[in-house]
């Protein structure tokens, strides 16, 4: 009875990450095709992977989205971060507003966000490109930067800047030295929240850009009313930069804490001895 | 200490800016006339007006339909999944979640267009009919590749919530009720679903919010024709230039969707307080 519960789960599961993953591996496999079908194989080449890189529009569009991605990331971990300090500071009633803005702004769909700042950038008579894009990016991620970090900043001892403070330091190295290392956890899933958001929008910055600057999402949705095996190299490449991202930051740590112990232990053994 | 206060004040600024004003912007698009040029604006309800007529009604309907069955199959499949996950080992457990949470950083655009490789009339999945005898079946540009696309595209977000619940559940509470004497649908009914009803409500909200504001899937999957609340939105900004109509028909989506994270949430919190 157990065992036959046991294969069902194995069976299930295995049957809803075929759902997950076979059309990603289908995307990989194809992108190796040395003709243009993306239902027959007729041999393995690099074909695509050469298209990709001599492609000038594509090449544009992973550098729009790699920049982006990384200038957004440190612009909004910045703001958020010190957002996030200064909340902590600040009245009850401003503290309520602005998470409450927060809130909204992670809850409204996409779409209407990317509408909204758009209707904006051209009021302003912005020229729509790279730079509302930036703006655009940073002004999605700040809010998910303060959501995981002002858990943490409430949990410090509030004394902690005052010590600091009273031993000498100024307000900026009380900030740099003793605050910011004890939000290290929250500032770090920022970061990567961040990056990855920015990296994948499309919605946003479908709406908000201009000129022809094009991210990479952008020029795959241009790209899809033809079959074109340039597309699979290039998701080929994007999806094992973030599975090779997502595994080495939930290993390493556990490896990292794993190394630190033995040390421990061993420093244990030479002491007892 | 103090100093650490005026911090906020960049923020404030920006927020202001780039999150408040743009929602203004929409209201006040949304309850006027005459477009881009903020000369003319006169104020009116016509572009409410105009959601009643039946062309758009349907869009309306449409999307909810089709959200309400993307949040129900996702609820089926999802529980199922979470259920199954949570009763492995811990370290089992860790490795099938990061599995499940995998799909979620990746790309929306390019899962579904990997899905298009799969479901066109020269696909993968029709040619392997064909090969086997069968009839191909046309399955690109239908309710059936939006349905799929939107539920591979959600099915985490609906996974991920349910177990955490699952997993907060007290063990010797499901052998408290076998004990005093529950068959197993019981136990599993009055304890085990009630108790990951916080995890269910998370998920109904993620995966409703998301499937009826998404405009990519019924775009790439359904073809041009193809139209739900998302895309009569891009329509109005991207090809017809109606602006007003278009913020209006945003201005109640985003009601509707935050109306729904209020209302899920009052009866998480009540839920919670009963207990």
């Amino acid at each position: 009875m157990k065992k036959k519960k046991k294969i069902f789960s194995v069976l299930y599961i295995g049957a809803c990450f075929l759902f997950f993953y076979l059309p990603i591996v289908v995307t990989m496999v194809f992108s190796f095709n040395s003709g243009k079908s993306l239902t027959k194989m007729s041999g393995f080449s690099f074909r695509w992977y050469e298209s990709l890189v001599t492609n000038k529009s594509i090449m544009e569009a992973v550098y729009v989205s790699l920049s982006i991605a990384v200038l957004a990331t440190i612009l909004s971990t910045i703001l958020g971060t010190v957002t996030a300090i200064g909340l902590s500071k600040n009245r009850k009633i401003l503290k309520e507003i602005i998470l409450n803005v927060n809130n909204i702004s992670i809850m409204n769909p996409d779409i209407v966000t990317a509408i909204g700042l758009m209707i904006l950038f051209s009021s302003l008579k912005m020229e729509k490109g790279y730079l509302t894009m930036l703006l655009a990016h940073v002004s999605f991620c700040t809010p998910y930067v303060i959501t995981n970090v002002y858990p943490k900043v409430r949990k410090l001892d509030p004394n902690l800047a005052n010590a600091a403070m009273d031993l000498g330091a100024t307000p900026f190295q009380a900030l740099v030295k003793v605050i910011l290392p004890m939000l290290k956890e929250g500032i770090y899933a920022g970061i990567l929240l961040s990056f990855t958001m920015s990296f994948d929008d499309f919605v946003i910055s479908y709406f908000v850009t201009g000129n022809g600057v094009q991210n990479i999402s952008i020029i795959v949705y241009n790209m899809t009313k033809r079959t074109n095996p340039t597309i699979n190299a290039l998701s080929t490449i994007v999806i094992l930069v973030i599975i090779l991202t997502l595994v080495l930051v939930n290993t390493i740590p556990a490896i990292l804490r794993k190394k630190r112990e033995k040390k421990e232990a061993l420093q244990e053994n030479i002491n007892l001895d | 200490m103090k100093s650490f206060r005026k911090l906020v004040r960049p923020y404030i600024l920006w927020s202001l800016v780039l999150i408040v004003v743009p929602l203004i912007l929409i209201v006040l698009y949304a309850v006027t006339t005459g477009g881009n040029r903020l000369v003319n604006i006169q104020f009116t309800l016509d572009n409410f007006k105009k959601i009643i007529e039946p062309i758009y009604l349907t869009v309306f309907s449409k999307s909810f339909q089709l959200g309400i069955l993307t949040v129900v199959i996702c609820l089926i499949l999802g529980y199922t999944l979470a259920y199954v996950i949570s009763r492995f080992n811990e370290k089992t457990q860790n490795i099938l979640i990061l599995f499940v949470t995998i799909p979620m950083w990746i790309n929306t655009l390019l899962r579904t267009y990997a899905w298009i490789s799969l479901l066109s009339d020269n696909g993968l999945i029709n040619s392997l009919l064909q090969t086997l005898g069968f009839d191909s079946i046309p399955m690109m540009y239908t309710d059936f590749a939006v349905i799929v696309g939107l539920v591979s595209d959600l099915l985490p977000f609906m996974v991920i919530p349910i177990h955490t619940s699952l997993c907060k559940i007290d063990k010797s509470l499901i052998e408290a009720a076998q004990d005093l004497g529950a068959n197993r649908f019981q136990t599993f009914w009055r304890v085990t679903f009630k108790m990951s009803i916080p995890g269910v409500l998370n998920g109904i909200i993620m995966t409703f919010l998301l499937s009826i504001s998404t405009f990519v899937i019924p775009k790439l999957l359904g073809g041009g024709q193809y139209m739900l609340i998302g895309n009569l939105i891009e329509n109005q900004f991207i090809s017809i230039g109606d602006w007003n109509f278009g913020s209006a028909i945003s201005l109640l989506l985003a009601a509707v969707i935050l109306l729904a994270i209020r209302f899920m949430k009052k009866i998480d919190k009540d839920e919670t307080e009963e207990e």
